[in-house]
């Protein structure tokens, strides 16, 4: 029994690192913007077929793998995060004056249109990531690890604690968390608002472009339709955290995989899953309405 | 205002009108059902291609001959996006709008239970080539389908478990949220048991889940010699590496859903050696199977899946039917579809008894050297 927990923990810690990655992305905006981006999922999802075509482009060519691993990961990130500043210019910027609810639904609108244009351009069919690094499997005892979960949890983490270093600690992160508290005195203060925001969403989808690259590292089959999911329990994830939270976001990922992870153990069927994620969801919001550590404010949405 | 009301009736007119003369008169329209976008885009795209193939066969040959006429055929291909209230969409539009004789699809079970029911209430046949679930033709006077259903395929794959593969401990893992792995995945259970087995772990998943490692977790504790995976070619690469990568060293087994090549490209290595049942296998074929195989892959470059052997033989059957019906009404064809009593198609001889389930034999095949491989052959 304890063998299967700890087991289970793992489980948990690899799917929980990757939600992480991703719903850094939905709470670094909010938290700036105070906009839902749910257009975050499919820009996820647009990482994973940027990693995938870098992947087979590095791999025709005689690099040492772990050299090819990193390339991927970086024009991953690269792109990903060019395709969201892209996103926030065209389609968020002329609306930052307009009723929140304007934003939200062009956000959603986003997303359909990124799924879309994916099937249109690219296909219905799934595509099978290539393997990059030598899978090996290791055994502890009874336990199980790979080096692929391995890898996950620690870049996962190293990317969390970098991220978190980069708001609290250097000017870019200063000037983060005073647009975030308030715009229009940061912009009277000197802080080139405009420019912060597009550096925030140009991280977080960097973030997300990271996760899309280990995602598809653990699960190798990619398809235009994988974001939704996803970047729906990442969302959960951040609301439960406090959203607009950095490490609330990483809590709230966690607690939402090894709910993923454990239901499945306790109660007879998967499909209480997500039952009892919206259960713990609907508790964390009565008692605490901004999330787990998310702050007081007067405003809500 | 009046004069608006006047325009709109004009146009609704003439639209009939045109619709009319479009169905014209030595034609016989034919609806197609099938999944091109969603989760299992390939089950629809040989579906399409098939189709496409028999109806031509027949144009060239200057149409279908019934009662001394000789009628074209015109093919409207929908897609039902993988989603069981579209494919229930896409049934009311060919019957309603398109005015068809009959259909074929839709294929995966959760997407043709839906439009089987319409079908039925709206007196249209239906054949569908690839759905094995029980409920898509049970107490039903006006569906069919091509292929076996899943209590046999069930009872096959429990046999061959306890027989050939030597197992006295089997798990499953399958999607609980699709009719197909479900109805498959309790067959397998009753019909192992039944046999002196034991199933050891029964877990279950939803639709677009890529995680399994908490189900695989307690299925390897439970340390079954086979995994039974009734699931989507899509899904069950992802299953099997993450069975092996917690320590999962027994066989895997698997349906007529792993049945598309793509699970090779999708799997790779892991795929290697593996067994599952289903409806035919390309290298043992009959000479009216490598007739069709050698066209099929001349037009399109592939060796055609289970799918495109299956909905050509659905247009067989329907060709066959509507000859022997001898006018064009959905009643007659409905009957002559019932009363085959042989028909050799691509997977196989069939005949129906009385339901809309036809009377054939099942395969098991195994994935060697990258490719299909015959390995069995179960009567019914």
């Amino acid at each position: 029994m304890i063998i299967i927990l700890m087991q289970q923990m793992l489980n948990g810690l690899q799917l929980g690192s990757v939600y992480a990655l991703i719903a850094l992305g939905y709470t670094m905006v909010y938290g700036i913007l105070r906009l839902i981006n749910f257009a975050h999922g499919d820009i996820f999802m647009i990482s994973c077929y940027f990693g995938f075509f870098a992947a087979i482009a590095f791999l025709s060519n005689a690099i040492p793998t772990w050299l090819t691993f990193i390339a991927t990961m970086m024009v991953s990130m690269l792109l990903t995060a060019l395709v969201a500043v892209l996103i926030e210019r065209v389609a968020y910027k002329p609306l930052r004056l307009a009723p929140r609810v304007s934003a939200v639904i062009t956000a959603l609108g986003i997303g359909l249109f990124l799924e879309n244009f994916t099937l249109a351009t690219l296909g219905p069919t799934p595509r099978g990531m290539p393997a990059l690094l030598p899978n090996v499997n290791y055994r502890l005892g009874a336990l199980s690890l790979s080096s692929v979960q391995i890898l996950i949890i620690i870049i996962s983490i190293v990317l969390m604690i970098l991220l978190d270093r980069v708001v609290q600690k250097t000017m870019t992160g200063m000037a983060m968390r005073a647009v975030s508290y308030d715009k229009a005195t940061a912009s009277v203060m000197g802080v080139p608002v405009d420019r912060i925001i597009s550096t925030t969403f140009a991280i977080g989808s960097a973030v997300a472009g990271a996760g899309g690259v280990l995602y598809s590292l653990a699960y190798p089959i990619i398809n235009p339709y994988m974001g939704v999911r996803i970047g729906w329990w990442a969302f959960i994830a951040a609301v439960i955290g406090g959203i607009g939270n950095v490490r609330g976001a990483m809590l709230g990922a966690y607690i939402l995989a090894f709910v993923e992870v454990f239901t499945p153990m306790v109660l007879p069927s998967s499909t209480y899953r997500d039952f009892v994620a919206f259960t713990v969801l609907l508790i964390v919001l009565v008692v605490r309405p901004t999330g787990l550590m998310g702050r007081v404010t007067a405003q809500k949405v | 205002m009046k004069r608006m009301s006047c325009v709109a009736l004009l146009f609704v007119v003439t639209c009939i009108l045109l619709s009319s003369v479009c169905t014209g008169a030595n034609q016989i329209v034919i609806g197609v059902n099938a999944e091109l976008t969603g989760g299992i885009p390939v089950v629809g795209r040989s579906c399409k291609n098939a189709a496409e193939m028999a109806v031509e066969e027949v144009n060239k040959a200057g149409g279908l001959e019934v009662a001394g006429t000789k009628y074209t055929i015109r093919l409207i291909v929908e897609d039902n996006e993988d989603r069981p209230e579209s494919s229930a969409a896409v049934a009311q539009k060919l019957i309603s709008q398109n005015q068809v004789l009959a259909i074929i699809g839709a294929n995966a079970s959760r997407n043709a239970i839906p439009p089987s029911q319409i079908c039925e209430d709206a007196k249209t046949p239906m054949i569908s080539p690839w759905s094995t679930n029980v409920k898509t033709t049970q107490g039903k006077k006006y569906v069919f389908r091509a292929c076996m259903i899943d209590d046999f395929q069930g009872l096959v794959c429990a046999r061959f478990a306890k027989d050939h593969l030597k197992a006295e401990k089997a798990a499953v893992l399958y999607d609980v949220a699709s009719e197909y792995n479900k109805g498959i995945a309790e067959e397998f259970k009753k019909s192992f048991e039944a046999l002196g087995g034991k199933v050891v772990s029964f877990e279950s998943y939803t639709t677009g889940d890529q995680d399994f490692s908490s189900q695989l977790t307690r299925i390897v504790r439970a340390s079954p010699k086979v995994l039974f995976l009734p699931n989507y070619y899509s899904e069950v690469p992802l299953q099997i590496q993450q069975a092996r990568r917690l320590g999962f060293t027994g066989d895997f087994l698997g349906s007529d859903g792993w049945g598309s090549p793509e699970i090779i490209k999708l799997g790779g290595s892991d795929m290697e050696g593996q067994f599952f049942s289903t409806h035919y296998a390309p290298d043992i074929a009959t000479p009216t199977a490598q007739k069709f195989i050698k066209a099929y892959e001349e037009r399109y470059k592939e060796l055609p899946d289970d799918v495109a052997a299956l909905t050509f033989d659905s247009f067989g059957m329907l060709f066959q039917a509507i000859k022997a019906a001898g006018k064009i009404d959905r009643a007659s064809l409905r009957d002559a579809l019932a009363q085959i009593t042989k028909y050799e198609g691509v997977t196989g001889t069939m005949r129906f008894e009385g339901t809309g389930d036809p009377v054939k034999s099942a395969v098991i095949i195994q994935i060697k050297d990258g490719k299909f491989t015959y390995f069995a052959s179960v009567g019914p």
